[in-house]
């Protein structure tokens, strides 16, 4: 055969590519050194993301109550409100799709089409790209807007049903003020003494929410005004209003009345709900960015004809395939744990 | 790959994208009809002996709609089908370890749950006896 490549050269005397690297002459499973590793390596990882799973599942099922999903991942980019899991569905595709084009590349690879191979990796490249800019949109309005920390969780459930109170501490008469069992809520910050103020002006009538949380604003900025509390030095315990609590970070807790007549005010949700959803999705994401990384320097290594002087239906696209396809499937589980459930 | 011509496994690979987007959107729409969003309230009905069996449906569901996308991507995708039995048995068998790993951690979550409603009960009642009168914001606690 040809003695034109430094892989021939090396192992001239075997005729089989793929069996270079074991002595006994005969590849184990019929894979590869290389692929077989890689198939045990995500058999590790999938190891740790369902620990992290398992522990985020052993938390939720330790919590009383917990925030809906479908209420927390409801804001997508250019101003949508109110829409539950439509952008997350979307990054879902994005993920779906550049699965797609990697097993397309995958595919041009064994049939030894270099710019086929480039072609699709590239696809796959932005796909992932687009993922990892969804992800930081949606990090961003969490931590920026929603005030979402690792120990802080703005998200809270009602345990009964019941009705706000206004600002000034009446009984609340707005339709949208009555809240059921089960449902959640978003505790919001006063934009008093804040640089930006956020929810500078709306268009059109304010909901029963934003009417409570202007008025609010409105008496903090009073008793500022007037001396008797300072933004940056709320006391431990917090500030009373009639309506609302003011607590030593700023967050406004409104009061409500349930139905048997109790009354009580908005808490935050479960400590860990902020950590565990950090944590999880980061590692996934770094995962996606390490992907990323990687599909790079094998796409360029294909373009610049490396792999067709190896010879073996570029085996390394299929093996970084193989880590991408995982990365898919990791989604899966974390799309199902955290926005579906 | 070998016993599938190039044509065929380009539109195996294309067709492949369709089941998985639409299972996907399938997903949604039940997840959306299990937190009330669709119009009707699955909470307020199904109730059996205590169970919502509803919502219970629509949480086995899914699962089972998860698993199927996993399979879907192990065995079209990384073509799992194509490997050998050994490599199949090795990365797959272990797996089911996480079979036990899920119901013994979430048996423990539950009974945090448990032991924690105990120690509120118990709070309530140890202050009440030193009078004071925190027992109402125990009462707006749960």
């Amino acid at each position: 055969m040809s003695t034109d490549t430094v892989h021939d050269e090396v192992h001239a005397h075997d005729p089989h590519a793929n069996t270079e690297d074991w002595s006994g002459g005969k590849p184990v499973f019929g894979a590869s050194y290389g692929k077989l590793m890689m198939w045990y390596f995500l058999l590790s990882d999938a190891f740790t993301f369902a620990g992290f799973l398992i522990a985020y599942g052993t938390l939720r099922f330790s919590s009383p109550t917990w925030p809906v999903p479908d209420f927390v991942f409801s804001t997508t980019p250019f101003g949508g409100h109110g829409l539950p899991l439509i952008f997350v569905t979307f990054m879902s595709f994005l993920l779906i799709i550049s699965s797609v084009t990697m097993v397309r590349a995958v595919q041009e690879g064994h049939r030894e089409n270099k710019s086929g191979v480039v072609f699709w990796m590239i696809l796959t490249i932005v796909g992932g790209a687009g993922f990892l800019g969804c992800q930081a949109w949606e990090w961003n309005n969490l931590i920026g807007t929603e005030h979402m920390s690792l120990t802080r969780n703005p998200f809270g459930t009602y345990t009964a049903d019941g009705v706000y109170m206004t600002a000034d501490g009446k009984n609340s008469t707005a339709e949208k003020d009555k809240f059921e069992s089960g449902e959640s809520y978003l505790i919001h910050k006063s934009h008093v003494g804040a640089d930006d103020h956020g929810h500078g002006h709306h268009d059109g009538e304010l909901t029963a929410e934003q009417k409570f949380l202007a008025d609010a604003n409105h008496m903090i900025e009073d008793q500022v005004k007037k001396g008797t509390i300072a933004m940056d030095a709320i006391p431990e315990v917090g500030i009373n209003f009639p309506g609302f609590y003011l607590d030593n970070e700023g967050f406004i807790h409104r009061k409500f009345r349930t139905n048997d007549g109790v009354e009580g005010f908005q808490e935050y949700g479960p400590k860990a709900f902020g950590a565990l959803f950090f944590f999880i999705t980061g590692f996934h994401g770094f995962h996606v960015f390490s992907g990323v990384v990687f599909l790079i320097i094998i796409m360029l290594n294909s373009a610049s004809g490396l792999y067709v002087k190896r010879k073996n239906g570029y085996e390394m696209v299929e093996k970084i395939g193989l880590y991408w396809h995982f990365v898919d499937l990791v989604w899966v589980f974390v799309f199902l744990v955290f926005y579906l459930l | 790959m070998a016993h599938e011509s190039y044509e065929d496994s380009k539109k195996l690979v294309f067709k492949g994208m369709w089941v998985l987007a639409a299972v996907t959107v399938v997903e949604v729409i039940i997840s959306l009809f299990g937190k009330g969003y669709l119009g009707i309230n699955p909470k307020h009905m199904g109730n059996v002996g205590g169970v919502n069996i509803l919502l219970v449906l629509v949480a086995l569901g899914l699962i089972v709609f998860s698993l199927y996308k996993a399979y879907y991507i192990v065995y079209k995708f990384m073509h799992m089908g194509h490997e050998a039995k050994g490599l199949r048995m090795t990365v797959l068998l272990p797996m089911l370890l996480l079979v036990w790993a899920i119901i013994a951690f979430f048996y423990e979550g539950s009974a945090w749950k448990n032991n924690r409603e105990k120690v509120n009960l118990k709070n309530a009642i140890e202050l009440n006896d030193l009078g004071k009168p925190i027992v109402e914001e125990i009462k707006e606690m749960n």
